[in-house]
């Protein structure tokens, strides 16, 4: 029961392990499509096919990924500061107030490529201000920063349902929306780039914040292992204690780390709200907050896998709206139910296979003649 | 005034829910084990109460038919401890963390009953309609001979009450006419109170959530205490599930929690994780909801109109006001979230 877990090779540890994890998860995925009657195997065939075996599926599905991406390098940067920020709903969903603020003020009077850098800014902001008061909280009065954001979810939404509702709509408009951008604040789509390697997305959304997302992945791996302060981020992380003694400040990385992981999570409103709808919506997030924590789970928080599972997770996205489509037994609610179980195998339950694959090491490891004599 | 008792009976009911997630939290975190998951928990249970007792009571067997709201109590109680020894495995065998893990709960249980119940009922993933039998249902003083000898009974203790003027109405009106499991979550603030601090059990919980090594010294099992205490809370989940889908409304409705847990979760912060306190915080959180309602679209003297947003967020805003330390400070049990190791 108490015995430590054994050391695995680098490759066992970072591929074999969440391999496993994720397969595991799948499998019980599959079941739960059994348990419902369907083929599980026809329905990965419809979903791989929905999503990347035609040109609007993978525009949607790279439109999807391209939340995933910067709502789970949000989580993974608090990850790597060993913090739980449960918070990225919430601070996406007031990053899209920044944009929309932004696009409301600029949209017809200067171009979209001046008011976008400008609402990067502004999303960045609202986002990380979302962020601080947690931040803050935990660093000087050691308030449990899962629960404060948490709190500050429910609380956003309170807001922005109620900015929303008051005062951002239109005069006469019933909708909880503010009015539709004009041309200055409509990020252009990638069906023209995509043509040029002859695909056709055809209406998918997918637009230059796919760009914005890889661009942010890179610099948060350079920020993590290539610059002091990522350093003591991850020193923090590891174990504050030692960070005191090495002369840094846990409260002061605490804070740094939520600002960025805040931000992060607040750019991802610029996808929907300038990339898709040109205009402000309850809910606009729509739980791409939480499928960061998957996806920064099953990408070890690190940008690359990061990356990976945010393209898978917008696989599922697309996949399992072509699959409702075609077997209605599966609704989407399935995606939700693959998302609950990637956190459980690939988060929770990550150690699970790791004694058997211990032991199984040992075994290996040991050359033959040496097994018997090993006492010594 | 009038409006007043309106609200009061309102938050009543709106509090029950809130009573049984919050104690369920107290037994789970008291014993070390963080659960953000009461949410999941709480939603599972109601859409399987909702199920089963929508089967039990279109059965053909008159005796299932009739005790469909038991039941549907059952099977609430009992996929929702399912899920706590689902929360259990991974916190405390395998040592996960809890938070995730309980992050995980409330995802699987937010995407498998509107999956299963789809399926199942092609409702869209609400259960059908529950019959008369199917559900907890209140009964008034008036009607309380239906109820049979039990009833006559009941009628001839509180009748002298009820006949006190002023209080009496006054009575009936609050504390009268609700369904069982309202009177049952306030029997549950005093019977947890006396589990915590005047059992052997009770002790055991609180230690273990402070100081496992030393419950372990003892020669005290830290992973069966903390089975029983995540068994417990997915018991008290279990019903405040099917309170919501059997008693409160007349069948499970899809995301039907809608955040109460993490009230829940707030309350028992608010509480500083102890019973009675936890039923004022339960119950303030319970007011506040029903304040929301009733003052939806009303102009409140010198105030103003207040947006319904502003009463709605402030349980959040209260429980942050409180883990900041501004109004006493909410310290959580020492080994919460951490997992016992042997030996280390």
């Amino acid at each position: 029961m108490s015995v430590p877990y054994a050391r695995l090779p680098g490759w066992a540890d970072y591929g074999l392990i969440p391999l496993l994890n994720v397969t595991a998860a799948f499998l019980v995925s599959g079941l739960v499509v059994l348990v419902i009657g369907e083929n599980p195997i026809e329905a990965v065939r419809i979903l791989v096919w929905g999503a990347l075996g035609w040109g609007e599926g993978i525009g949607f599905t790279l439109y999807y990924a391209t939340n995933f991406i910067f709502t789970g390098l949000a989580v993974a940067v608090a990850f790597h500061a060993g913090l739980f920020n449960i918070g990225g709903e919430g601070q996406a969903y007031l990053g899209g107030l920044g944009a929309a603020l932004v696009a409301l003020t600029l949209d017809s009077v200067v171009p979209w490529w001046i008011t976008f850098p400008l609402a990067i800014l502004a999303s960045a902001l609202f986002g990380a201000f979302w962020a601080a008061i947690p931040a803050w909280l935990q660093a000087y009065r050691g308030s449990h920063i899962v629960i404060t954001t948490i709190m500050f979810n429910f609380i956003g939404a309170s807001i922005m349902v109620w900015l929303l509702v008051d005062h951002l709509s239109p005069p006469g408009s019933m909708a909880p929306e503010t009015r539709t951008f004009e041309a200055g604040a409509q990020l252009p789509k990638l069906d023209g780039l995509f043509a040029l390697f002859g695909l056709d997305i055809g209406g998918s959304p997918v637009n230059i914040t796919l760009f914005l997302a890889l661009v942010a992945a890179y610099f948060v791996y350079l920020l993590i292992w290539r610059t002091r302060l990522g350093y003591e981020i991850r020193t923090t992380g590891l174990n504050p204690t030692a960070g005191v003694y090495a002369g840094i400040s846990p409260a002061r990385i605490i804070i740094i780390a939520m600002l960025i992981s805040g931000a992060l999570a607040g750019m991802m409103a610029l996808n929907p709200v300038m990339g898709e709808q040109y205009r402000l919506q309850l809910d606009l997030a729509g739980g791409a907050g939480f499928v960061g924590i998957a996806v920064a789970l099953m990408g070890r928080s690190h940008p690359i896998g990061v990356v990976l599972a945010a393209i898978l997770f917008g696989v599922l996205y697309q996949g399992g709206a072509e699959l409702a489509f075609e077997m209605p037994k599966i609704t989407r609610d399935m995606i939700v139910v693959i998302q609950g179980l990637v956190i459980l195998f690939a988060g929770a339950l990550e150690h699970m296979f790791r004694p058997a694959l211990g032991r199984m090491f040992a075994n290996a490891g040991r050359p033959a003649g040496a097994a018997a004599g090993g006492a010594s | 005034m009038d409006l007043f008792i309106q609200t009061l009976d309102s938050a009543i009911r709106l509090s029950t829910p809130l009573i049984f997630a919050c104690l369920a939290g107290l037994y789970s975190e008291r014993a070390g084990i963080f659960d953000i998951g009461l949410e999941g928990k709480m939603l599972a249970g109601a859409f399987a109460a909702g199920a089963a007792a929508a089967v039990a009571g279109t059965s053909p067997n008159a005796i299932v038919a009739s005790n469909a709201a038991w039941i549907g109590l059952f099977a609430g109680v009992l996929t929702s401890v399912a899920f706590g020894l689902i929360h259990g495995f991974a916190s405390i065998t395998q040592r996960g963390n809890q938070i995730v893990s309980g992050v995980a709960i409330n995802f699987l249980a937010a995407g498998l009953t509107v999956l299963l119940g789809d399926v199942w009922f092609h409702q869209g993933g609400r259960t059908p309609q529950l019959t008369v039998d199917g559900r907890f249902r209140g009964v008034e003083f008036d009607n309380l001979q239906q109820l049979g000898t039990v009833g006559d009974l009941l009628q001839a203790i509180l009748g002298p009450i009820v006949a006190i003027p002023v209080v009496g109405p006054l009575f009936q009106q609050l504390v009268l006419g609700h369904n069982l499991l309202v009177y049952l979550a306030f029997l549950a603030v005093p019977l947890t109170w006396w589990i915590v601090y005047r059992t052997r059990f009770g002790l055991r919980l609180r230690a273990v959530g402070e100081n496992p090594a030393a419950v372990d010294t003892a020669g005290i099992s830290v992973i069966w205490l903390r089975y029983r205490a995540v068994i417990v809370c997915g018991v008290l989940c279990g019903f405040a599930g099917a309170y919501l889908s059997i008693a409160q409304s007349v069948g499970f409705t899809k995301d039907m929690s809608a955040g109460r847990g993490f009230i829940a979760l707030a309350a028992l912060i608010f509480a500083k994780w102890r019973p009675w306190p936890a039923l004022g915080a339960c119950f303030l959180f319970g007011f506040l909801d029903a304040g929301a309602n009733i003052l939806q679209g009303r102009d409140l003297p010198l105030i103003g109109a207040i947006p319904v947003q502003f009463i709605q967020a402030l349980p959040y805003v209260l429980t942050v006001v409180l883990l900041a330390g501004f109004i006493g400070k909410a310290i959580p049990p020492k080994a919460g979230g951490v997992p016992y190791v042997k030996e280390q």
